[in-house]
């Protein structure tokens, strides 16, 4: 990596930004930032969320205009005056929040991006297969959107990007929808890129990512540069200081439990998809014990969002047995009656499923709090909701200026851990939380892990389905994986490695016969099944 | 492609308030213009269609015997609204109301009762109640889109009317007019103040508003219509029935607009006729969006519709223009609101060839 990096900086500056200031009202989001980027560079930009990352990308990409500071493209000075200026100019750029339209297929997305260069359709389409392809990030061009999940989403994003003629990538939290083997590929694709004199601004908050992959970074803390390096001769400890800031603790270890009795029972749960696209769930078998955080790891699109609907109750089964709390059947039973029972919910979108955008806090308090009180005989107890919802912001600690701010102008980590505040509050007994730190901060992550090891201890059962192996090896008590809607046997996480579980993720497993998977949780268990 | 709309991101609030005043504004400028252009003083005109209908206390009374029908179908338009469900049914709602209720006034000619009136205006309810529920069911049973079937239903109404006031509602003495006998003094609706026809529809009218409003703003059904517009993910997730809410939603607008055709069989018509509604239904649409979904912004644009009613009717005496001019002004009104609502949600952009010149240049 050395190598290219003393090839590169002995070459020609492909960005360099002098002195980047951005003024938002109230909040100075950039403060005289100073970056270069070399070609064919790998250039890590690490902060907080809220250390004005997002800002200083839009102003390379021509969403914004800095207010000072000059932006220079290949040793010019340029105003960058839109995004499709700036594709013109070589920039792609793929957002952390995907801007895809869902009714239309993988194509049709890729060539309302493209505007006027796109061409003829068919051709695309193949272009789009053969790009693809031969960056190991395999996409059917006529699927829907609507029909993807969120990993398969972003390669639509960057496969947008690659069919241009491209010069610099700008990458927003890549991987934290890709499962280790797929971060791994696309490493090998953004090398090739790299040597192929594509320069790449890579944004992650992973910084074992960042020591694997980029030449170089810059690290924001409060708008302001705090520090460069170059990420594989300097210690994570010392980058990750340089981003929180001294005060922030940044990582843990937890130590495992083992549960006791089974709260979430699933018995050969078998499920077609509705959707054409979708992947059917074929007798699944798991159970959660009180008091454990079982995890579930899979590359996107392998049936996990099928098995949440059907966990929360947005799918109702065509039977109760399947799925069962404490050793009731709930199939049958709708969101609220599960909730009844006890369940919270994390769902892997914050907004627009766990949040609704455009409503404030204190509404979204009462999106599923409402069973704690917050309405009387049909009326909503306008202060308790505003109290509950004060109560979320305080004990998770969620950055927003009150509680009447809409859902939509807070940052993803803080959205989540509001979100997860939200659920956590209401005293669960079982906790569904898909993807909990999907583009979160580490600050935010580590509150949410420690939030939800504290809510085992408390004696919930927790069911965690994640793409993020690292976080599943953290905080899982035990591990399973999920593969083509087949799940493989759960171990305690102490027993397996990433390796063991990579291998389910692909599929290489014993599928267990029900009167097994009862077996193993009576050997597992101490106290009797109700 | 030259001209290009692009999104603002955030669209300023308190434009989106002044929107609705400005597409007024543009409107009265306009129609000034249409005035000047056929040969009328604009400013003369304007006060004729604006001002001169209601200088007296009984244009105040038929300012309101007009607003009425209108809040009412407006304000049970806009819970619909809310939850995304687009009614635009509530004309025929009115009808099916006006009919069911004159079935059960015909009943009832010769009982001096006080329920005599409630069971009427019950019944007005029940009908569009019903004819706005069976849109529901039609969308969430067979998912057939709610906007063309609540059309069509308009015109199932509108016949249906048609077919009874045609036959079996015909009033015997009538010497064959389609029209049905008057209706009995206890199915009327009271006279609110003399020398005037208005009647207690208003007050039903203004109830309505405020209990639409608390309900939007403070139960917690309202907030599950809310959260089923603005996000139906959302709602599922929550366990909001989406089923059973556009059923509420459909059943809300529909009875409101029933209410109203009721009130107008039972109170200025006081018999059924072929045409009990000159199109109230189609108006309320207008008035909703006009208020912005907002109970406080459908009563005054309501009150504004219900002027133009009558602008357009004293239009047609004084200047002999013709009643159209009525649509006329109801159809810049709400081209003019959508237009000014584009250009606060988006910016006019204009494809400059020069920016790739130049790139090709670099």
């Amino acid at each position: 990596m050395n190598r290219q990096v003393s090839a590169t900086l002995s070459g020609q500056l492909r960005l360099q930004l002098k002195g980047i200031t951005k003024q938002y009202p109230g909040c100075l989001a950039n403060d005289k930032v100073d970056l270069e980027i070399g070609a064919g560079e790998i250039h890590a930009l690490l902060g907080e969320n809220g250390a004005g990352k997002s800002t200083l990308m839009k102003m390379i990409y021509g969403v914004t205009k800095p207010d000072a500071g000059e932006i220079l493209w290949q040793g010019s000075v340029v105003e960058i005056k839109d995004p499709s200026m700036a594709r013109k100019m070589g920039i792609g750029m793929v957002f952390q929040h995907f801007s895809l339209f869902e009714t239309l297929t993988v194509t049709e997305n890729i060539a309302l991006a493209l505007g006027d260069d796109a061409g003829d359709l068919q051709q695309l389409g193949r272009k789009i297969s053969t790009v693809s392809k031969q960056y190991g990030m395999e996409l059917n061009p006529d699927r829907h959107i609507h029909s993807l999940s969120v990993g398969e989403r972003q390669r639509v994003e960057i496969v947008r990007c690659l069919v241009q003629d491209i010069k610099l990538l700008i990458l927003d939290e890549p991987t934290s929808v890709l499962t280790p083997q797929e971060v791994e590929t696309l490493f090998v694709t953004l090398r090739q890129l790299s040597a192929d004199g594509c320069s790449i601004l890579f944004i992650s908050h992973k910084l074992k990512e960042v020591q694997a992959l980029c030449h170089n970074a810059t690290i924001l803390r409060g708008g302001k540069v705090t520090g460069d390096c170059v990420p594989a001769e300097a210690g994570a400890t010392k980058m990750a200081q340089l981003m929180v800031g001294s005060d922030t603790p940044i990582s843990s270890n937890y130590p495992k439990a083992t549960g006791t009795e089974v709260f979430l029972a699933v018995e050969n749960l078998t499920n077609s998809s509705e959707d054409p696209f979708g992947t059917s769930l074929k007798k699944v078998n798991f159970s959660v014990r009180r008091g454990e955080i079982l995890g579930i790891a899979g590359v996107a699109g392998n049936g996990q969002e099928e098995l949440l609907a059907a966990l929360s109750g947005e799918h109702l089964l065509d039977s109760s047995d399947p799925v069962k709390f404490s050793g009731r059947g709930v199939g049958l039973l709708d969101p609220r009656q599960r909730r009844e029972l006890g369940l919270a919910f994390v769902p892997e979108e914050r907004l627009g499923r766990g949040a609704v955008p455009e409503m404030s806090l204190v509404d979204n308090t009462l999106l599923t709090g409402f069973l704690q009180g917050l309405v009387n005989f049909g009326f909503i107890n306008q202060g308790k909701t505003e109290q509950f919802s004060q109560k979320i912001i305080d004990d998770y600690k969620v950055k927003t200026p009150n509680n009447r701010t809409a859902a939509q102008s807070l940052s993803g980590g803080n959205l989540q851990k509001f979100i997860i505040g939200r659920e956590i509050l209401q005293n669960p007994q079982l906790l569904v939380a898909a993807h909990p730190t999907w583009g979160v901060d580490i600050g935010a992550a580590t509150a949410i892990h420690k939030a939800l090891i504290e809510l085992r201890d408390k004696g919930a059962a927790i069911l965690v389905v994640s793409e993020d192996i690292d976080e599943l090896f953290l905080i899982s008590d035990r591990l399973c994986a999920i593969c083509d809607g087949e799940i493989s046997p759960a171990k305690a996480t102490l027993d397996t490695s990433i390796e063991e579980v990579g291998r389910w993720m692909t599929g290489v497993f014993e599928q267990i016969e029900p009167t097994a998977a009862q077996h193993v949780d009576e050997m597992l268990n101490t106290s009797s099944i109700n | 492609m030259f001209i290009k709309l692009e999104p603002r991101g955030e669209a300023s609030r308190s434009m989106s308030y002044l929107s609705p005043l400005l597409a007024g504004l543009l409107t009265l400028v306009s129609g000034g213009i249409f005035f000047a252009f056929l040969g009328h003083d604009p400013i003369e005109a304007l006060r004729i269609f604006l001002i001169a209908p209601v200088e007296d206390l009984y244009g105040f009374g038929e300012l309101c015997v007009k607003a009425a029908p209108i809040m009412l179908c407006a304000i049970g338009l806009a819970v619909a609204f809310k939850a995304q469900v687009w009614n635009i049914g509530a004309e025929g709602q009115l009808l099916m109301g006006g009919l069911l209720a004159s079935a059960v006034a015909l009943q009832l000619m010769d009982v001096e009762s006080f329920w005599a009136l409630p069971l009427v205006l019950l019944s007005g309810m029940l009908g569009g109640g019903l004819w706005g529920l069976l849109a529901a069911w039609l969308r969430t049973r067979f998912n057939a889109n709610e906007i063309l079937t609540t059309i069509m239903f308009n015109y199932i109404a509108l016949y249906l009317l048609l077919y009874f006031v045609h036959g079996s509602f015909k009033d015997p003495d009538g010497y064959g007019f389609p029209a049905s006998a008057m209706f009995g003094d206890s199915s009327l609706l009271p006279i609110l103040l003399e020398d005037t026809r208005m009647h207690i529809g208003i007050l039903f009218a203004l109830l309505a508003v405020v209990v639409i409003w608390v309900m939007l703003s403070r139960s917690f059904i309202g907030f599950q219509i809310k959260v089923l517009g603005l996000d139906s993910n959302a709602a599922k997730l929550a366990g909001f029935k989406h089923k059973r809410l556009v059923a509420v939603v459909m059943i809300i607008s529909g009875a409101l607009a029933g209410l109203a055709g009721a009130g107008e069989v039972a109170g200025p018509i006081g018999q059924l006729i072929p045409s009990i509604s000159p199109g109230y239904g189609y108006a309320a649409i207008i008035v909703a969006f006009l208020g912005r979904l907002h109970p406080v912004g459908i009563f005054f644009a309501s009150m504004l519709m219900a002027l133009i009613y009558l602008g357009g009717e004293l239009a047609q005496i004084e200047l002999n223009l013709p009643l159209a001019v009525t649509s006329l002004f109801q159809g810049m009104l709400l081209f003019y609101l959508l237009a000014c609502d584009v250009f606060i949600n988006f910016k006019i952009k204009f494809n400059r060839p020069q920016i790739s010149a130049t790139l090709e240049n670099s």
